[in-house]
């Protein structure tokens, strides 16, 4: 299938029927990182990502986890090109190492500091969400994980905020809207390419960053984002 | 077209189990043995996975067969690592949610309580109360499986 250069490469396939000369777009690209110490819970999130179109690969403990970011030993980046992960998801509580001590784990290494976090726990305690935001992590999901939750993070692969308003991750909204807080977990801006689509049924170049963006807040004004707007709340 | 007699009675049989079906889905619900995540488990199974709910939940009762082994003798120590028994619950009440066994994931939150007060005989009898609606819970999900794999021979798709 081409790729579509125009809408998220998150969409499902039901939601273009009727749209004629666009083709839903195949996300083969997109890589989570499935971090769960329970075997029912992985396979739960795995079979989630896939639903929506990701590539998954699922371990079941941090140390794993940081070994498949070659983070184990703090080598060097050199030839990870084929281990480019688009997002970590992680349980919190893990024997071993927490979800929470993976995190600051990954925010510390340079070459996958950039990529989003986002945790996973079966305890909705405001501390703990708090630490976890502060650390970096782009969302809090409490657990049992839904269609819906796993639905919202595609969001945050393409550096926009998440619109949907319904859900658990609402906590971090909510929070930022009670504590003003200006400042983004990353530094630098979302980087928008122009890259041009594949196929020739493309429209005009729109933002489709192959590599995790950064997750500031953004006013994209794009046609992407207009988009979503109008078929958002599935 | 005409039907044979024996089309007849195979359509007539596949009704019957599906609506067998539906209703004993909607008896477990209603009481509190299914929630809303077992219905997320089943719209994620598809043509591609058409056996994903089985395949969950039976990786769920391998899980819980160890933990409640594991709990048992935990709390038969002399000396009871309430750290340790605690960790087992948590572990079986996030898969108890995790596939929407509400009885079983309440029995665990009731459990913690007492875990936290380190009451051994208390924790004894919620160890009692998990393995029993554990075991209703399995009893109920089997037949469920069972009633599917019926609507399947007799050639019928299962409603969900």
């Amino acid at each position: 299938m081409a790729r579509d250069g125009v809408f998220s490469r998150w969409r499902r396939t039901d939601k273009f029927e009727g749209m004629s000369g666009l083709s839903p777009s195949d996300c083969h690209d997109v890589h989570v990182l499935a971090v769960d110490d329970s075997l029912v819970d992985r396979k739960v999130i795995e079979r989630l990502l896939k639903i929506t179109s990701c590539k998954v690969t699922a371990v079941d403990s941090g140390r794993r986890a940081l070994q498949f970011l070659g983070l184990d030993e703090e080598k060097s980046s050199v030839g990870f090109d084929g281990l480019k992960v688009d997002l970590i998801i992680t349980d919190y509580c893990m024997p071993g190492m927490t979800g929470y001590e993976l995190l600051k784990k990954i925010k510390g290494s340079i070459t996958f500091r950039e990529v989003p976090v986002v945790i996973m726990s079966s305890e909705n305690v405001l501390a703990r969400i708090d630490s976890c935001l502060e650390e970096g992590a782009e969302d809090f999901i409490v657990k049992p994980v839904k269609l819906s939750d796993v639905e919202r993070l595609k969001d945050y692969m393409f550096g926009e905020d998440p619109i949907q308003g319904e859900g658990k991750g609402v906590n971090k909204r909510k929070l930022r809207e009670a504590c003003e807080i200006s400042s983004s977990p990353s530094s630098s801006p979302p980087s928008i390419s122009s890259s041009s689509p594949l196929s020739s049924q493309s429209l005009s170049s729109t933002p489709s960053p192959r590599s995790s963006s950064p997750s500031s807040p953004s006013s994209l004004d794009s046609p992407t984002r207009r988009l979503k707007m109008t078929n958002c709340g599935t | 077209r005409h039907r044979s007699r024996r089309e007849q009675a195979q359509i007539m049989e596949v009704g019957q189990l599906q609506r067998k079906f539906v209703d004993y889905t909607a008896s477990l619900f209603c009481e509190g043995f299914l929630d809303a995540q077992f219905t997320q488990l089943q719209q994620l199974q598809d043509e591609s996975n058409p056996d994903f709910v089985v395949e969950v939940v039976s990786l769920f009762f391998e899980d819980t067969e160890k933990l409640l082994n594991d709990l048992t003798r935990a709390l038969d120590q002399q000396i009871v690592d309430f750290k340790k028994v605690d960790a087992h619950v948590h572990q079986l009440k996030g898969s108890s949610s995790s596939i929407g066994a509400q009885r079983v994931r309440n029995a665990c939150i009731a459990f913690r309580n007492f875990c936290e007060e380190q009451n051994t005989d208390a924790c004894s009898k919620c160890l009692q109360q998990v393995k029993q609606e554990y075991s209703l819970a399995k009893n109920k999900l089997d037949t469920l499986f069972r009633l599917e794999q019926q609507i399947a021979e007799a050639g019928g798709a299962v409603p969900m």
